[in-house]
């Protein structure tokens, strides 16, 4: 295998908010210092007024982050994953969601890619809990690429938003081009086949596209589904895919329950269709200390972990 | 510094008693909701949106007006009676105060209240909005103020020192907050629940310039409100000094009357009382 190109959707997402500052003098950015690290510091340092720095205080900067955009302003609040939804659930609640304001949580340090730093950093709860808020929208994007494109809509769309990247540098997917048609809500197909669905979201992606060739070579193709939408969810793709493949796997990293796999269970469930299905993550529980590689292999989050998956399902 | 007369003053303890017989009959209408802390809450709020303020019921998002934000979102039926007396929304809306297909909820929603500037009601959240709006107003060059009004109780909470420290940090002079100080919160007393003494020195080693007042001597409250405006590098604190219930006696410092409404009875009993508080004021104009 070639060595794949890589890249970080943390500096992409940095870089993104330098360019959007330019275009948009209404953005606001917040951190609770952790901005060398999510890579909002591009930003502090080209636009230092509209920075703000708000210590080690999640839910005082999410609500602050709400009372900036009553004002008009698009404010972009970042901190780890794990910080951000659950130190600051019930300002999330109440001041962003309830109150429909235009406030974005870009979250770093999703899942458990994480790594060394142990399951005490290692978010895998919160697709679940932003999926449950009413009037949230909630993101996963895949690469860094894909990353750019989704800061761009964020601070296009009104409304309160979630999304969450992973620590980590994951291989470059797209170029530029692919991306330019996203849109917040629709599912990608990246690869297409007949046999079975691979629907995955953030870094899980390009462990499914590894999967598909893999499996190509032994005989099955598989329709491989970005959704880096969690929320609203692309029910029309997913329904479709249910009637063209024999059958359908989800992968996140993120618990499997409450996140992406979920969500596609209770569309499937709902709509009364027959299909063998199996929901990939992490199968509630913490995880621990390791490097991402390690950790990605133990808890069943590779390539190979889907192509024996999608394998037996198809044998069933 | 702006300056009263008697009348002016007067007049405004008039609305005051008018705004307590609205709460008393919301409360009971609605059969549930909390009288102690938007009695307490009445006369400070009074002051702000009858003569100190600058906003506009017409515009109620007019990006130049003075903001305030209900932190302790129980005491809604305060708040409620006020916007409306002021024409933000028909008064008859109080009369349906939590009913379903109404507009008025429990606790204020910015998104359904003209004049309601933050979702409140989870204790702990309106001094960080409130910082959030004051830091706008700096970014933008806008002269507006923001005022914020916490519950004794509310100031438990970690959040509110959070914000405590932020705004000391960001210099917002242009951010006014007020403790309701009653001293009652749900389970009792708040220095026997959790010990807040000696506030005046809390605030100000966060940094706050501190104010204290008898909060319910409107007169007093407009000229700390102007003092707190003028106070410049720093952000400035009321304490209010106040009676949970006051206004309707056997209320009055009544902890059990923190979260239950009056029944038949006690609405006519305390009408009567503030009726006749109404005379009273009106004969010595
Ligand atoms: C986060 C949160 N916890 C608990 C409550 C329930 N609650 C409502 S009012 C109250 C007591 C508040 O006391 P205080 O702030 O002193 O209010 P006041 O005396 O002015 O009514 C509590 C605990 C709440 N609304 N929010
Ligand atoms: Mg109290």
């Amino acid at each position: 295998m070639t060595e794949k190109l890589m890249g970080n959707p943390r500096n992409a997402y940095g870089e993104k908010l330098v360019e959007l500052g330019a275009r948009y003098p209404n953005l606001v950015v917040l951190d609770a210092d952790l901005s060398k690290s999510t890579k909002t510091i591009l930003f502090a340092k080209k636009y230092p007024n509209r920075f703000f720095e708000m210590g080690v205080a999640e839910a005082n900067m999410m609500s602050t982050a709400a009372g900036l955009a009553s004002c008009g302003k698009i404010a972009f609040v970042s901190t780890f994953a794990v910080f951000a939804t659950g130190r600051a659930y019930d300002q999330i609640r109440m001041d962003l969601a309830y109150s429909q304001v235009n406030v974005k949580i870009f979250a770093t340090h999703g899942g458990i890619s994480v790594g060394k730093d142990g399951a005490s950093h290692q978010m895998i709860e919160d697709l679940a809990l932003m999926r449950v808020l009413p009037n949230m929208t909630v993101l996963a994007p895949s690469d860094a690429t894909q990353t750019e494109k989704i800061v761009e809509l964020m601070a296009e769309h009104k409304g309160p938003m979630y999304a969450r990247v992973g620590r980590a540098d994951v291989p470059v997917i797209y170029d530029r081009s692919y991306v330019e048609t996203l849109e917040i809500g629709r599912g990608m197909i990246v690869e297409d086949g007949d046999d079975a669905t691979i629907i995955a979201c953030g870094t899980m992606v390009d462990a499914a596209l590894d999967a598909h060739k893999i499996l190509l070579k032994e005989g099955i193709s598989t329709r491989v589904i970005d959704m880096h939408t969690i929320k609203p969810l692309d029910e029309k793709l997913i329904l479709r895919s249910s009637r063209k493949t024999n059958a359908i796997v989800t992968i996140e990293e993120h618990s499997i329950i409450g996140g992406l796999g979920a969500a596609v269970a209770e569309v499937l469930a709902e709509n009364s269709a027959s299909i063998r299905f199996k929901r990939m993550g992490i199968e509630d529980k913490f995880c621990e200390s390791g490097d991402p590689k390690d950790l990605l292999e133990k808890y069943g989050l590779t390539a190979k972990h889907v192509v024996r998956q999608v394998k037996k399902l198809l044998k069933n | 510094m702006a300056y009263y007369t008697e009348k002016q003053i007067k007049e405004l303890e008039l609305l005051a008693v008018k705004i307590r017989k609205y709460i008393i009959e919301m409360l009971y209408r609605a059969a549930s909701g909390h009288p102690g802390g938007s009695l307490s809450a009445v006369d400070a709020i009074v002051a702000l949106y009858f003569a100190h303020m600058r906003h506009n019921p017409k515009n109620p998002d007019d990006p130049d007006r003075d903001r305030f934000i209900l932190s302790k979102g129980h005491a809604a039926p305060a708040l409620y009676a006020v916007l409306a007396e002021l024409g933000y929304f028909p008064i008859e809306e109080l009369y349906h105060l939590r009913e379903i297909n109404h507009m008025l909820q429990g606790h204020p929603v910015s998104l359904y209240t003209p004049g309601v500037e933050a979702s409140t009601g989870s204790l702990g959240h309106g001094l960080s909005f409130g910082n959030g709006v004051a830091l706008a107003g700096k970014l933008d060059g806008k002269s507006y103020h923001v005022y914020v009004m916490l519950g004794d109780g509310e100031l438990d909470e970690g959040q509110v020192w959070e914000a405590a420290a932020a705004a000391a940090h960001y210099r917002l002079d242009n951010m006014t907050a007020m403790v309701d100080r009653n001293y009652l919160q749900i389970d009792g007393n708040t220095e026997e629940v959790m010990r807040l003494e000696s506030l005046r020195e809390k605030w100000q080693a966060f940094g706050w310039y501190v104010i204290e007042v008898d909060g319910h001597d409107i007169a007093e409250i407009l000229k700390a409100l102007d003092e707190a405006d003028h106070k410049e590098n720093m952000p400035s604190i009321i304490i209010l000094n106040t009676v949970k219930g006051k206004g309707v006696s056997f209320m009055e410092n009544n902890v059990d009357f923190h979260g239950v409404p009056p029944n038949e009875m006690e609405r006519n009993l305390a009408l009567e009382e503030l009726d006749m508080l109404q005379k009273k004021l009106e004969a010595s104009m």
